[in-house]
C-alpha cells in the first residue's frame, strides 16, 4: 500500500548572511493515512523546519515530499497548520477566524448558512461554542489554541500539522487539550504530524515517535512505534509498564545518545 | 480602643437629648429617603469625583505656575502684556469672532477657519497619496529601495523651502501654502504606513499562505487591520506637522489666516493679540491631535 505522506531524502539548506546553513539532511519518512506522528528532538534540531516543509511554507532544497502521490508545492488548505503561538487574527472573533478558513475551502460549494453551521460545529467540537463571538484578546491562551485547532480542523485537511501546539500552556490546560485532541482525532480519523518537546505528550498521543538527531544537518535518528491500545487514558497509562518502557526509550535517546551539546550559541 | 469608647459616648450623648425632646407618642415619621450620596450610584459618583480632582491637581498646578511665571516676566519690565491684560484682550476679541472688514481685517474665527481649511486640503491630499504609497512601499521591497533615497533626501527639507517652488509653479499664494502643507505632512504617513506593513507579524502572513487567501482578502482581513494603528499614528504626526507649518507659511503668503494675523498684529505692535494667537494655535493643535487619538482608540484592536 502506498503511504499517504512520503518524504524522500528531503533536505533543507538555508542561505544566511553567514553562508549556507544545512538544517535538515536525508529525511526519509512515510506516514500512513490516519496515523499520528510525533516529531521530537532538542530545540534547534529542525523539527519545526520539517513540519514547515510538509506545510509547504518553505520549499525543500533537496529531495521530494508527496501528499497522496502529489508533490507538495507551497502551502494549501489541505494541510491544516496549528501554529505554535495560535496566530489568530486579533481583530476577528473566534467565529470569524474559523469562518475565514471555512469560506476559503468551501466558499464555492456551499451556501453561507451551511458554512456558518460548519463553523459553529467545529467550534462546538473544540468546546468553544460559548466563546464564538469573543475576540482573541478576550480569551485565555488555552482557548486561543483551541480556536487555532478549530480553524485547522474546519478546513477538513488531509493532514493536520501541529507545531508545538500546547507548548505555551500550563500543565493542566495542556493535559486537558491533549485529551480533547485525542478525542477529536479519533472522531475525525485525521492524519496528524505534531512537533513536540514533551516526552509524555509524544508517548500519550502518537502512533509513532520520530526522534531527531541534533542539528545542524539533523536527520531522523530513530523511529519508535507506540503500540499502546486506544483509546488511551492518562491515568491508566501511569501504571502501564509498557508506557514507562516507551517513555524511557525516548528519554534514553534524547538524553543519553543525543545529549544536547553545551549551549555554544 | 479609645476611639471606640469615644464614639460610643458621643453617640449616647447625641442620642439622649433627642429621645428626651421627642414626645413618646410622636406620629410615625415617613421612612427617610436615602440621600443621593448614600446610594450606590451616588457613592460611585463621589469616588469618581475624588479621582478626577486628584488627577487634575498636577496639571492645574503646572498651568498656575506657568501663568505666575508669565505674570512675573510681564511685571519685571519686559514689554510683554501680563495674563490679565491678555485675558481682557481675548474676551474682547472672542466676543465678535466673525466680523469682516475687508481682506486685511477679519475676526479671529475667520482666521482660524481659513487656516484649518488650508490644512484640511493640504493634509487631505497628503493622506490620499501618502497612505497608499506607504502600503505599496511596505509591500514591495523593490519599490521601497527605489523610493528610499528620494524620501531620505526630501524629508529633512525645511517646509518653507518648498514655498518658492509652489509659488513658481502654482503662481498664487493660496495653493502655494497648501502645497507646503502637502509636501511637509506627507512623510510621516508614508513612512509609518510602510513601517506598519513591514512589521506585520510573519504569523499572520503564514496564516494567509496556509489558507491560500486571495490578494483582496489578504488586504481586507490582514494587511489593512494590522496596519491601521500605524496609519493613524502617521496621520496624527502629519496633522501636527501641518498645523505647525501653516502659521509660518501664512506669514509669508498673507491672506486670511492665523499665521498672517500674527504677522499683521506684529506690524500693529499688538503683542497681546500675538500671545492670544499662540494660545489659539496651541489649543487648536491639541484638539486636532486629541480628536485623532479618539479615532485611533476606536480602531485599535488590542
Amino acid at each position: 500500500m502506498q503511504s499517504y505522506v512520503q518524504i524522500e531524502n528531503a533536505g533543507m539548506t538555508f542561505s544566511t548572511r553567514k553562508g549556507k546553513f544545512t538544517a535538515l539532511t536525508g529525511i526519509n519518512l512515510h506516514i500512513d493515512q490516519g496515523e499520528f506522528i510525533a516529531l521530537i528532538g532538542h530545540s534547534g534540531c529542525g523539527k519545526s523546519t520539517l513540519l514547515n516543509l510538509i506545510a509547504g511554507l518553505i520549499d525543500a532544497t533537496d529531495g521530494v515530499l508527496l501528499l497522496a502521490n502529489k508533490e507538495i508545492r507551497g502551502p494549501g488548505p489541505e494541510r491544516g497548520v496549528v501554529f505554535q503561538n495560535h496566530s489568530l487574527l486579533p481583530w476577528l472573533t473566534a467565529f470569524e477566524n474559523v469562518y475565514l478558513a471555512v469560506e476559503k475551502v468551501f466558499g464555492d460549494k456551499e451556501s453561507k448558512a451551511q458554512m456558518k453551521a460548519r463553523t459553529s460545529a467545529v467550534l462546538e467540537l473544540v468546546g468553544l461554542a460559548h466563546a464564538a463571538n469573543k475576540l482573541p484578546g478576550e480569551i485565555s491562551g488555552g482557548m486561543k489554541q483551541r480556536v487555532g485547532i478549530a480553524r485547522a480542523l474546519a478546513m477538513e485537511p488531509k493532514v493536520l500539522l501541529l507545531d508545538e501546539p500546547f507548548g505555551a500552556l500550563d500543565a493542566l490546560t495542556r493535559a486537558h487539550l491533549q485529551d480533547e485532541l485525542m478525542k477529536i482525532v479519533a472522531a475525525t480519523k485525521s492524519t496528524v504530524v505534531m512537533v513536540t518537546h514533551d516526552v509524555d505528550e509524544a508517548v500519550l498521543l502518537s502512533d509513532r515517535i520520530v526522534m531527531m538527531t541534533n542539528g545542524p544537518a539533523a536527520s531522523i535518528g530513530e523511529i519508535l512505534a507506540v503500540d499502546l491500545p486506544r483509546p488511551r487514558d492518562r491515568l491508566q497509562l501511569a501504571h502501564d509498564p509498557n508506557y514507562h518502557d516507551l517513555r524511557s526509550q525516548v528519554l534514553e535517546f534524547l538524553y543519553s545518545r543525543q545529549m544536547r551539546p553545551k549551549e555554544a550559541a | 480602643m479609645n476611639a471606640v469608647t469615644l464614639n460610643e459616648t458621643l453617640s449616647q450623648t447625641l442620642a439622649a437629648p433627642e429621645t428626651g425632646r421627642l414626645p413618646a407618642a410622636a406620629p410615625e415619621l415617613p421612612p427617610r429617603r436615602t440621600p443621593l450620596f448614600e446610594t450606590e450610584g451616588g457613592k460611585r459618583f463621589l469616588e469618581g469625583l475624588g479621582h478626577a480632582v486628584k488627577a487634575a491637581i498636577p496639571p492645574v498646578l503646572g498651568l498656575a505656575l506657568f501663568v505666575a511665571l508669565w505674570a512675573l516676566i510681564a511685571n519685571s519690565g519686559a514689554k510683554i502684556p501680563g495674563p490679565g491684560e491678555t485675558w481682557a484682550a481675548a474676551v474682547e476679541l472672542f466676543s465678535d469672532p466673525f466680523y469682516n472688514n475687508g481682506p486685511n481685517d477679519q475676526g479671529i474665527g475667520w482666521n482660524i477657519l481659513n487656516s484649518l481649511y488650508r490644512v484640511g486640503i493640504g493634509f487631505g491630499f497628503a493622506a490620499l497619496i501618502g497612505i497608499p504609497l506607504g502600503f505599496l512601499i511596505g509591500r514591495f521591497s523593490f519599490l521601497n529601495q527605489m523610493m528610499s533615497p528620494i524620501i531620505s533626501l526630501l524629508r529633512p527639507v525645511s517646509p518653507l523651502a518648498w514655498l518658492p517652488i509652489g509659488l513658481l509653479v502654482l503662481q498664487k499664494a493660496e495653493p502655494a501654502s497648501i502645497w507646503v502643507i502637502f509636501i511637509s505632512s506627507i512623510w510621516p504617513m508614508v513612512l509609518n504606513t510602510a513601517a506598519g506593513v513591514q512589521r506585520i507579524p510573519q504569523d499572520y502572513m503564514n496564516v494567509a499562505r496556509v489558507l491560500n487567501l486571495s490578494e483582496f482578502k489578504v488586504f481586507t482581513r490582514i494587511l489593512f487591520p494590522a496596519v491601521l494603528p500605524y496609519v493613524l499614528t502617521g496621520v496624527r504626526l502629519s496633522i501636527g506637522v501641518a498645523w505647525l507649518v501653516i502659521v509660518a507659511a501664512e506669514m509669508l503668503t498673507g491672506g486670511v489666516g492665523i499665521g498672517f494675523w500674527v504677522w499683521d498684529e506684529w506690524n500693529n505692535l499688538n503683542v497681546a493679540h500675538i500671545i492670544i494667537a499662540i494660545f489659539v494655535v496651541g489649543i487648536v493643535g491639541l484638539l486636532l491631535e486629541q480628536g485623532l487619538m479618539l479615532v485611533a482608540k476606536r480602531f485599535s484592536y488590542e
